[in-house]
């Protein structure tokens, strides 16, 4: 969900001049974190040879997470790398969260951030070698103490081991490690000799999250905390005109009614008596343009709009003259709404704010972009604000706002409170906030030769752009096509000579944002489904007819190949049911589904989902297996009941049961299969949603000779489950 | 005023009636374990048990535990050990973000409770008031059914 090509230069917008000193927090209490301390830098006797690792004289090894847990499993993959090459158990070892510092930032974009499917790739050398380099310090260290050669010591399960049974402990190596030379360059295993890099290893997270034990931003609190909620303009671009707050003043336990550029905060001494007196707040609102905003004349808008020439994001060959020469030729217009992320926890952010100080608890995937809005909000320098990040109740993007809209809330929130508070979304705020995976809208067109293969294609894309007025638009937009628009479309990966993709980039009073695989999430389903349509229209199996365009790309082929062998591709079927396939590159990764599908009566049911994944270097296959099965949980979420509606400017969805997501009776038997690969690890955060829409559909046509080209499925009269 | 039994401990609090009891649990009382997600009993996130019965506590106002029994997700481990759900949620590596597994942990306890050997259907009548978002339900089926395995051979 995160941009990939942001380029080195953005470093100096956004990079931070904290420093690692750190410096113990003001004696803040935070509910359940019962280690203030970690949040802090090193105590002066540990072992900290880098920003990731600290060793204590106890032997307790720390290892501080520089990305955001949001149920990915960093909080496991990446000590995984650290523990590896520092030889210690990794059930032993302590995880806690990075604090915002330019040493956790990102190795090439600078930033510190969680998304993009990146963690992993982008911390595999880096986190190696910190852990090897602390080996080594703490191995010259025994050599040290021991007046030994180096050579003939190796370190073992936190432990140093000598000649005639030597044996020091970390914990006891940790003066002697503290004057030993950092190296530049530590020698890493290698892979033939991981013990923990690639095995199956359980989270280090769980039995916090199965007690209640783990806390997220919603559940920080410090002494003296109020808590708000903010009521906000019931159309996009409002504004306040006048508020009567004397109702919502008489509430038992409210403080304050207070304006901020958002909205109008209540402020109380509680989470229900805050709720209590927004409910009782009369606000008129200035609606402006905001308030014409309506779903269906805007698709109608974009449908038109994608009869003209677009920007071009790719041009390969003369499609405009090979489609009109083909012997067959199909065009078809695909459409998909906005889509909102609906992360289990509610947004939220505490925010205790100093003369010259800010403190801030939330669960956010973008630290550093935060910090420095949240420090011009709150008008100090950026190394003045502290973020303490918790774990996250689910992000999928939507804690990755360019503007930190929530959190810049909360700050202007503090300000006015004069008080520690905690800025609260109900769900409702959270539906109707914005910040949505754009509606799109795809004219497609193919042209095929007589034995039925492609020899044209045309794709015009209609949507909003994601970056666009945001910083990561100089990096990202190139002669005005913004890449995450056009990401799945513009490299397609089938054999067709001619091939143009077209791109109109509509602006609109309703915020978007990146949704878990962001541009895919739409370039997955028309692609996937169009290449379904002239497969038919050759009558060919689709399995086969993408095979045969696929010649040039072995890991394409691989999970295609290995999903349809998976799942008995062509083998009959119980009667009532259908396949559809699908094959997908994202964020570095290969992914390839089959759905099996029955629809009796309407009544949808997806009973199996074999996937398929090539993400390189495997290094934790549970973590692969669940982002697979959440990928393909959130990819069929949306294409059965995903859309956010407006109307008269107002969002129609409001809560679970008009923004329907899937639920247990609804979830399809998932089997996931990872290639073997040596190739370097890539992402799979994202990699797994885009296909199930496609698969889906491509299956429903199968079973009843109907092509489905918009979303959700609930529109067309099938229900779910 | 209204005196409250949570998770063993009785109390006397002065809250409004009215009050939703999530609230109380995760305010008055401090207990964060029990989350909010929707407010309106649509996403399961807050069940706890009342006299051991799976109830949606966003919607349950705290008079209605007055001479009950309350139980959180903090209250369901026992003599100092997890519950065997708790149990088999960890061996089944089934928690993503983790969210939402407070309350699918205490509707899976209050089914096990009632229901010794729940087939597919029982699962799905039982715990589709729950949401996960992160997708994990394949590995939440997996645990009750390993959960009421043992518990049938005499776990606790």
């Amino acid at each position: 969900m995160m941009p990939r090509t942001v380029q080195p230069s953005r470093r100096e917008f956004l990079k931070t001049t904290a420093t690692l000193s750190g410096g113990v927090l003001l004696g803040f209490r935070v509910a359940g974190v019962t280690d203030v301390a970690a949040q802090t830098a090193p105590a002066a006797a540990e072992f900290a040879p880098n920003a990731f690792i600290r060793i204590s004289k106890a032997n307790v090894v720390t290892i501080v997470l520089n990305k955001a847990e949001m149920g990915q499993g960093v909080y496991t993959s990446l000590p995984m790398l650290i523990a590896e090459e520092l030889e210690v158990d990794l059930r032993r070892v302590k995880v806690v969260f990075a604090p915002v510092d330019a040493a956790y930032g990102h190795p090439t974009f600078g930033m510190q951030f969680t998304g993009g499917s990146q963690s992993i790739a982008s911390e595999w050398e880096r986190l190696r070698k910190a852990g090897a380099a602390a080996r080594e310090m703490l191995l010259a260290a025994a050599a040290d103490v021991w007046k030994v050669d180096r050579a003939g010591l190796r370190a073992e399960n936190g432990a140093v081991l000598g000649p005639g049974g030597r044996r020091l402990t970390y914990g006891q190596l940790v003066d002697r490690a503290r004057t030993m030379p950092v190296p530049p360059d530590p020698p890493l295993k290698d892979p033939s000799q991981f013990k923990i890099i690639g095995h199956p290893t359980k989270r280090l997270d769980s039995r916090a999250k199965v007690t209640g034990e783990a806390i997220f931003g919603l559940d920080a609190t410090v002494p003296g905390m109020l808590t708000a909620v903010v009521a906000r303009p019931p159309v996009f671009g409002g504004t306040v005109k006048s508020v009567n707050a004397a109702r919502a003043r008489a509430v038992p336990g409210v403080k304050d009614v207070v304006q901020v550029p958002s909205g109008v905060a209540v402020i109380a001494t509680s989470f229900w008596a805050a709720k209590r007196g927004r409910d009782a707040l009369e606000v008129v609102w200035e609606e402006g343009a905001g308030a014409r905003v309506d779903s269906a004349a805007q698709q109608a808008a974009y449908a038109e709009l994608a009869t003209k020439p677009g920007l071009p994001a790719k041009r390969e060959g003369d499609a405009a003259a090979a489609l009109a020469g083909a012997a067959t030729r199909l065009q078809a217009a695909y459409q998909m709404p906005y889509l909102a992320h609906a992360p289990m926890e509610p947004l939220n952010c505490l925010v205790a704010l100093g003369a010259d100080r800010c403190d801030i608890w939330t669960g956010t995937q973008f630290q550093t972009v935060d910090q420095a809005n949240a420090a011009a909000a709150a008008g100090l320098k950026p190394e003045q604000v502290r973020i303490h990040t918790l774990f996250l109740g689910g992000g999928f993007g939507r804690r990755a706002t360019p503007g930190s809209d929530f959190i810049v809330e909360a700050v202007h929130v503090a300000r006015a409170a004069r008080a520690p508070v905690k800025t609260v979304w109900t769900r409702e705020d959270d539906l109707r906030g914005g910040y949505y995976r754009p509606m799109w809208h795809s004219a497609i067109a193919a042209g095929l030769d007589a034995g039925g293969a492609p020899v044209a294609w045309r794709h015009t894309i209609v949507g909003q752009s994601i970056v666009d007025g945001t910083p990561f638009a100089s990096d990202l937009v190139k002669d005005g096509v913004d890449a995450t628009s056009v990401e799945g479309a513009a490299e397609l990966p089938y054999a067709v000579p001619n091939v143009t993709v077209e791109l109109h980039s509509p602006k609109g009073p309703v915020p978007v944002l990146w949704w878990r695989s962001v541009g895919h999430t739409h370039t997955g389903f028309v692609v996937e489904s169009f290449i379904d349509e002239l497969a038919h229209a050759a009558g060919k199996d689709p399995y086969e007819y993408r095979k045969a365009l696929l010649a040039g790309h072995p890991r394409h082929l691989g999970v295609l190949d290995l999903a349809a062998r998976k799942a008995n591709w062509g083998a009959p079927l119980t009667a009532g049911r259908a396949r559809g396939i699908a094959v997908h590159a994202s964020f570095g990764s290969w992914c390839a589904q089959v759905a099996e599908v029955s629809a009796e009566e309407q009544r949808i049911k997806v009973h199996r989902v074999v996937c398929a994944i090539d993400c390189g270097r495997a290094i934790n296959p549970e973590t692969i297996r669940a982002q697979m099965e959440g990928g393909v949980v959130f990819g069929l979420s949306a294409a059965l009941y995903g859309q956010i509606t407006l109307k008269n400017g107002r969002v129609q969805q409001s809560n679970f049961h008009d923004y329907p997501v899937l639920r247990m009776d609804a979830m399809p038997e998932v089997e996931v299969h990872i290639v073997p690969s040596t190739e370097p690890p890539s992402g799979i955060g994202e990699p797994g949603t885009p296909l199930m829409a496609a698969a889906v559909c491509n299956a429903l046509y199968a079973l009843t000779g109907r092509r489905i080209r918009s979303l959700p499925l609930t529109q067309h009269g099938f229900e779910s489950a | 005023m209204i005196d409250v039994s949570v998770n063993g401990k009785t109390q006397r609090l002065d809250v409004e009636l009215e009050t939703p009891l999530l609230w109380v649990i995760r305010e008055t009382l401090g207990l964060t374990g029990t989350k909010f997600g929707c407010g309106m009993a649509l996403c399961g996130a807050c069940t706890v048990h009342l006299d051991g019965a799976a109830v949606r506590s966003c919607v349950t106002p705290v008079s209605a535990a007055r001479g009950k029994r309350v139980t959180t997700i903090e209250g369901l481990p026992s003599g100092g050990r997890l519950h065997p759900v708790q149990d088999a949620w960890i061996e089944q590596d089934v928690p993503q973000c983790g969210y939402c597994q407070s309350g699918q942990v205490m509707s899976a306890a209050a089914l096990l409770s009632k229901q010794k050997d729940p087939t597919d259907a029982d699962i799905d009548a039982a715990m589709s008031g729950n949401i996960c978002r992160c997708g994990t339900y394949q590995r939440i089926r997996a645990a009750i059914k390993l959960a009421a395995a043992r518990m049938r051979k005499g776990a606790r």
